[in-house]
């Protein structure tokens, strides 16, 4: 994988890995005092009297200039950039409100949209019901999440179905430089777009979906235990179907700091 | 709280499965989700059982207390349903008064323990015009994935099984004797997705479905109850139909509720 | 407490100090916790401990209905206990009571004093407590289990709240009442430890002690919160650790 660990990851993670293979990886609770070396406290953390401690339920995940908890379980939490799935649940004259399993409701405005609308005519582009993709912009000391659709890859989504998993669970859907959401794709021959907000685009034949459906079942429930990829590769079969997917991009490399080290299905990185 | 809206396409996916004979869980038509009673589960009530309906999970418990008849009956003990749909069971439901959802799960689960005189009430009365027992059927949703109505009548109708008379306590008795349960009323539910009728429907099931049906049906092969409820229409033959796939589960859901144990 | 004019007061302790249900002075009843039982539900957690069955759910934080309860720089945070018809001897009447309102407040203010509500303006953090069996002690069942609830939905917070009940029982202070010394007992003092800053999060009293005696209830609860807390930390460990099965249909 090779593209930016940063220092000191790999020695905090094997600590705990050599002795335990399958064993916890640095869970943390609320309350929980972290040994920061330094780092500033960053998301999931809070000091007090110089110490720093967790206050979600997660995983200690230190980054070169702070140290997070990152959450394994609760509501995605929008981060500037995530493209996310929501479902139109109102429409306004200039807006509509999208539901994307955050804390709120985020507002998609009309001059966010690929589309020249009229004030008064966003019913005729989005109703309530519809399933679009979009890319969080923004975030607001208000809370208000701003949202665009103008990008690759974002739009209303047609046909084929919504699969939710927890939103913990994305990076190990993805996987490394996308390896999991690339092997679903080949094995089963569905199509997929995968929001930050663990709600999954699933498109294909009905046999295809309930077999990608299957896959992401697994990784919900197991994702946090090691052999995932095996255990994915049996179920979906190696022998992938006479259909060609086009290959996804790999998500940025922050995305993957939660999966432990030993799902690796490329050449680890030096001592 | 404002109802969930589903999307579309979730919908639409749900229908398309139906139209080829499929469902989201690969089930078949007349498949239930796996069915679980654990009897016994809260010892503060005369009777209690905790059903679950693949996520589904209701709670009941009997509780059995010395009152007064109703004047026109004086022969007769008294019965009471209630169900609450408390909202740690699901993002949609609030704190306060019983809403429809919940008022319906109660008079339906209270049709058919009624109709099919699950319990002889006569045989509650303790002292005619003036004493009688009271039998309470309290159900609580813990968790709600689809299907109330079934998952109730479970477990309301486990816990009356498993119910005795606390006779000692209130001084009415002697010995405390189980309540005589005497027919088993189980109820089945159906929804429809396009032109397929399915059984025990899964929570976005539900949320796609045209129309609900439920029978409920006891042991001597009487129908006991019925409703139909959300928006949505059925022919006289579609009915028909159901009301022998009602039959036919009958048998399992009613074995399950009175032994307790998985299907 | 309340007992005044009753018939027949049990003996509540016998001269070895021992309760009538077997337990020391300071012995906890069994407490066992379930992290994540509900699907519905971001976070869920179920109690047993002693004869008390506690069910507890946290939804958000999510979108604040009605609006005008919304703040524009924090979360709210809203409880709701409440006690199931069958979860007492004597059936209670479906509905709100005035005791389950007062228990409702003080558990969402000692929350509110733990949860960083200010990372979530104009939401709502709801909670929701359900007795379904009780025997004593069930706000500080339902406290813990709606802490692990909080912790298991990934609301953010200072630490886990255990809370733990201390009365007096025939002139000597007990840990953790049952039904019995509850009722018969000459105090009940239930209080919720943050044991981050070692600060008390909720403290009440029904009854009467000596200022001596509330400084040493003060500190066998103290001790019993951090017996109770390991639990709630080993529960949510065991929820979400590497080494637990799963059962997944092939």
């Amino acid at each position: 994988m090779g593209s930016g660990h940063p220092p000191g990851h790999r020695s905090r993670g094997r600590e705990s890995d050599s002795s335990h293979p399958s064993g916890d990886r640095a869970i943390v609770l609320p309350g929980e005092e972290i040994p920061s070396d330094g780092l500033r406290p960053g998301s999931g953390t809070y000091r007090v009297h110089g110490k720093v401690y967790a206050s979600v339920l997660g995983l200690v995940t230190p980054r070169p200039l702070f140290v997070q908890v990152v959450p394994l379980s609760g509501r995605y939490i929008p981060k500037a950039g995530d493209v996310v799935i929501g479902t139109v649940t109102d429409v306004q004259g200039t807006f509509w409100l999208l539901d994307i399993g955050a804390p709120r409701w985020a507002p998609l405005h009309m001059t966010g949209t690929p589309w020249n609308i009229e004030i008064g005519e966003t019913d005729r582009y989005l109703r309530v019901g519809d399933a679009v993709a979009v890319r969080v912009e923004n975030l607001e000391a208000t809370g208000r999440i701003g949202v665009t659709m103008v990008g690759d890859g974002l739009g209303r989504l047609e046909g084929g179905t919504l699969i939710s998993v927890s939103a913990a669970r994305i990076p190990r859907v993805i996987g490394r430089g996308g390896s999991m959401i690339q092997s679903i794709q080949r094995l089963t021959g569905a199509r997929l777009t995968v929001g930050q907000n663990g709600r999954v685009w699933v498109d294909g034949t009905a046999e295809a979906i309930g077999r990608v459906r299957q896959a992401l079942r697994i990784i919900d429930l197991d994702g946090h235990r090691p052999g995932l990829t095996e255990r994915i590769q049996t179920l979906l079969g190696s022998r992938p179907p006479d259909v060609t997917v086009p290959r996804l991009p790999a998500p940025p490399a922050d995305r993957e700091m939660s999966i432990p080290d030993d799902d690796v299905s490329e050449a680890p990185d030096g001592p | 709280m404002s109802e969930e809206i589903t999307a579309d396409i979730l919908t639409t996916h749900i229908l398309d499965l139906a139209a080829n004979g499929k469902r989201m869980d690969g089930r078949g038509a007349d498949e239930y989700r796996p069915i679980s009673v654990e009897i016994g589960f809260v010892t503060t009530a005369d009777g209690s059982a905790l059903a679950r309906i693949g996520d589904t999970a209701v709670l009941s418990g009997i509780k059995l207390e010395p009152g007064k008849p109703f004047p026109d009956t004086p022969n007769a003990g008294v019965l009471t349903t209630n169900a609450e749909l408390i909202p740690l069971s699901s993002p949609t439901f609030e704190p306060g008064p019983p809403q429809p959802w919940a008022i319906e799960v109660s008079r339906v689960v209270d049709r058919a323990i009624r109709a099919a005189e699950a319990v002889d009430l006569t045989k509650l009365c303790v002292t005619p015009g003036e004493k009688t027992w009271v039998c309470y059927v309290d159900i609580h949703v813990l968790d709600h994935s689809g299907n109330l109505i079934d998952a109730a009548m479970l477990a309301a109708l486990a816990a009356l099984h498993h119910a005795t008379l606390p006779s000692k306590r209130f001084g009415i008795g002697e010995a405390d004797t189980p309540l005589d349960v005497q027919h088993s009323p189980v109820e089945c539910t159906f929804v429809r997705l396009g032109d397929a009728i399915v059984v025990d429907p899964a929570f976005e099931e539900e949320r796609a479905a045209q129309g609900r049906l439920t029978v409920a049906t006891d042991e001597t092969g009487r129908i006991v109850a019925m409703q139909k409820g959300l928006v949505g229409a059925f022919s006289p033959d579609d009915v028909r139909a159901t009301v022998e796939r009602a039959f036919h589960h009958g048998e399992r859901l009613r074995a399950v509720a009175r032994k307790g144990g998985t299907l | 407490m309340g007992n005044v004019g009753a018939k027949e007061v049990p003996v509540l302790l016998s001269p070895d100090g021992i309760r009538v249900d077997g337990r020391r002075l300071d012995e906890l009843r069994p407490l066992r916790i379930v992290a994540g039982p509900l699907h519905r539900a971001d976070g869920s957690a179920f109690v047993e401990w002693g004869a008390n069955k506690v069910m507890a759910a946290v939804y958000g934080p999510r979108e604040v209905h009605p609006r005008h309860l919304q703040q524009n720089n924090k979360a709210i945070v809203q409880c709701k206990y409440n006690m199931a018809a069958f979860s007492v001897d004597e059936r209670k009447r479906p509905g709100l009571d005035r005791r389950s309102q007062e228990i409702s407040k003080v558990i969402a203010e000692a929350f509110e004093s733990v949860i960083f509500a200010e990372e979530y303006p104009r939401t709502s953090i709801d909670v929701y407590i359900e007795v379904l069996q009780a025997n004593a002690g069930t706000r500080c069942a339902g406290l813990v289990a709606a802490s692990v609830a909080l912790a298991d939905a990934g609301i953010p917070m200072a630490d886990l709240v255990p809370a733990v009940a201390v009365g007096k029982v025939a002139g000597q202070l007990v840990l953790d009442l049952n039904k019995a010394e509850d009722n018969f007992g000459e105090a009940d003092v239930p209080m919720a430890l943050v044991p981050q800053s070692g600060r008390l999060v909720l403290l009440q009293m029904e009854g009467h002690m000596t200022r001596e005696e509330l400084s040493r209830a003060l500190d066998m609860g103290v001790k019993g919160c951090h017996v109770i807390y390991e639990k709630m930390k080993a529960a949510l460990r065991d929820r979400y650790s590497t080494a637990r099965p799963t059962e997944v249909p092939a």
